[in-house]
């Protein structure tokens, strides 16, 4: 019985801990003024709410890029990742290992180690300034995570069925979509829903191959904080947080730890 | 079609796309360092200069000691976590929402939420003002924007706790506790089956995902940018400050900043190998 209520107990801790830093930023997007030594802000106001949702503030248009480029990220990401997690799941050959470390070293190689030379890069191919740009620069970062839980679901994936569809007289394409498709499925929103949230927070990357003009969300919430605005930063960063928890939302029962492991175990 | 060519095929697009563009930045960035563009003989000026800065000397051990103090506070309290989890209790649920509700937030929401959480003028300020324990903002202690980088730390563990935890707790299911009962059967008590025969197995999960925590939290940007101090800067905050410098002669150095982070990342990275990759790949032919 001791040992129950001591593991309640470390279960709040623990909640309360998760959701602590998440507390002040709601609270300054709704105060009007909150000045020390406050507890609560004598006065709320819907303001900076009002400011992040209308035209002027640009919040709402950054939203929008934020999610096109992680959407496009993403589909590029399932588009090379899925046929790349298939030739590592399923065949043995000489040379695995060396390609499994390249296709994840930009997931382990620390952020500024590949920033810099990118940006190079991408100055030569004149991709610097554009969101068409920011996005391949995404893959880098993304295509780990997309290729390696493809790579654990083809591991277990059993070829035969598609022999047996290709000898019933379907082609290639009709034999993917009505056959591979549906049993890769859930293994493959399990790596979209990884590739979508690295790109959706990228920070560096975005500043430096988008040259500041490519204003994804956490850019613009570092502008608002930066300029001591924190009730539109509050507001920017809930919002921010707001595809994230429709994911969880959707998802609950599907994500668990496990496939969390898969990501990390080829 | 042969095998091997159906896996050229398969293999080629992301190779040529990620591949090719992670070997491209890393060798322009070496070049770029070298002053290789637009001379032709290599200079390792870049690299005198900046090992022998102090700014950098500082700037590197301040993100050894940001990285080394978060991995290893956020690797102790995951394995705590994660036991704790594994047994279950009343409200497991919502603390298992909640952990992967962490997991989707990015990092620049909770490096501003832990500024307005433990700054001198932040909630915790106002709370021990409350309590009585502070008069005026400055009495508070300094947690951000101050030497030790502990609001950059916070957020890290903050952060990293919930990922660490979810991969343990991976782990720990597809083990079981068959090993335990039977070490327990044999007389060993609770800490000697922990100690001899489930941390054992745990140990390579925890040490891959503390080689990926600790090489997110050397080269992550937007943390030390928001909650670090002038000086010492982080070394990722100097490297793009030296980066976008006015003054173009100081980029060979971030340059050069940047191969040395590389060449620490290819160390995690054969750590890593070594760790999660089964050796048998190697081997087939």
């Amino acid at each position: 019985m001791r040992a129950e209520t001591l593991r309640l107990l470390a279960g709040l801790v623990v909640a309360l801990a998760l959701v602590l830093p998440l507390v002040p930023l709601a609270i300054w997007s709704v105060a009007h003024g909150w000045r020390f030594p406050d507890l609560l802000p004598q006065a709320w106001s819907g303001k900076a709410w009002a400011l992040a949702l209308s035209q002027r503030g640009g919040v709402l248009e950054s939203f929008g890029l934020t999610l096109g480029i992680a959407l496009a990220t993403t589909a590029l990401a399932a588009l090379v990742g899925v046929p790349a997690g298939r030739a590592l799941g399923l065949y043995q050959f000489r040379g695995k290992r060396a390609v499994l470390l390249l296709l994840l070293a930009p997931a382990i190689l620390p952020g500024i180690a590949l920033v810099l030379g990118l940006h190079d890069l991408f100055l030569r191919l004149g991709l610097v300034g554009s969101a068409g740009g920011v996005i391949l620069a995404h893959l880098v970062p993304v295509l780990p995570y997309m290729t390696l839980v493809m790579a654990a679901v083809f591991t277990g994936f059993d070829t035969r069925i598609e022999a047996q569809a290709r000898s019933l007289g379907a082609g290639p394409w009709r034999t993917f979509l009505t056959v591979t498709l549906p049993v890769i499925l859930p293994g493959l929103l399990t790596g979209a829903l990884f590739a979508f949230l690295v790109s959706w927070s990228q920070y560096l990357l975005t500043l430096a191959i988008g040259g500041g003009r490519v204003q994804t969300l956490p850019l613009v919430l570092y502008s608002y904080a930066a300029a001591g605005r924190n009730d539109v930063a509050g507001a920017i960063a809930l919002i921010y947080l707001l595809p994230g928890v429709v994911i969880l939302l959707f998802t609950a029962r599907r994500i668990t730890g496990h496939s969390v492991g898969l990501e990390l175990r080829p | 079609m042969t095998d091997r060519t159906r896996i050229l095929l398969l293999l080629g697009p992301a190779l040529l796309l990620v591949g090719g563009m992670v070997l491209s930045a890393l060798g322009l960035a070496l070049l770029r360092s070298l002053h290789l563009f637009p001379q032709l003989a290599p200079d390792l000026s870049a690299y005198v200069a900046v090992l022998g800065s102090p700014g950098f000397l500082a700037a590197l051990a301040l993100s050894t000691w940001i990285a080394t103090v978060s991995t290893a506070l956020a690797a102790g309290l995951a394995l705590a976590i994660a036991l704790l989890l594994r047994r279950g209790f009343p409200g497991l649920k919502v603390v298992s929402v909640l952990v992967q509700l962490n997991l989707t937030v990015p990092h620049v929401v909770g490096a501003v939420g832990i500024l307005y959480l433990v700054s001198q003028s932040g909630a915790f300020a106002r709370l021990a003002h409350a309590a009585g324990l502070i008069a005026r903002p400055s009495e508070f202690p300094v947690l951000t924007q101050d030497p030790y980088a502990i609001g950059i730390i916070l957020t890290y563990v903050w952060k990293e706790v919930p990922f660490i935890t979810l991969i343990l707790l991976a782990k720990l299911q597809t083990l079981g506790d068959g090993a335990e009962q039977v070490a327990r059967s044999l007389g060993a008590t609770g800490w000697q089956s922990f100690r001899l025969v489930l941390l054992p197995q745990l140990l390579p999960a925890l040490a891959a995902a503390s080689a990926l925590v600790f090489a997110f939290a050397f080269g992550a940007y937007e943390i030390p940018l928001i909650l670090g101090a002038h000086a010492p800067e982080a070394l990722p905050v100097r490297a793009w400050r030296s980066f976008t410098d006015v003054d173009l002669s100081a980029r060979p150095e971030a340059f050069a900043i940047s191969v040395l982070v590389a060449a620490l990342g290819a160390g995690l990275l054969w750590l890593y190998a070594r760790l999660i990759l089964p050796n048998r790949d190697r081997d087939a032919g």
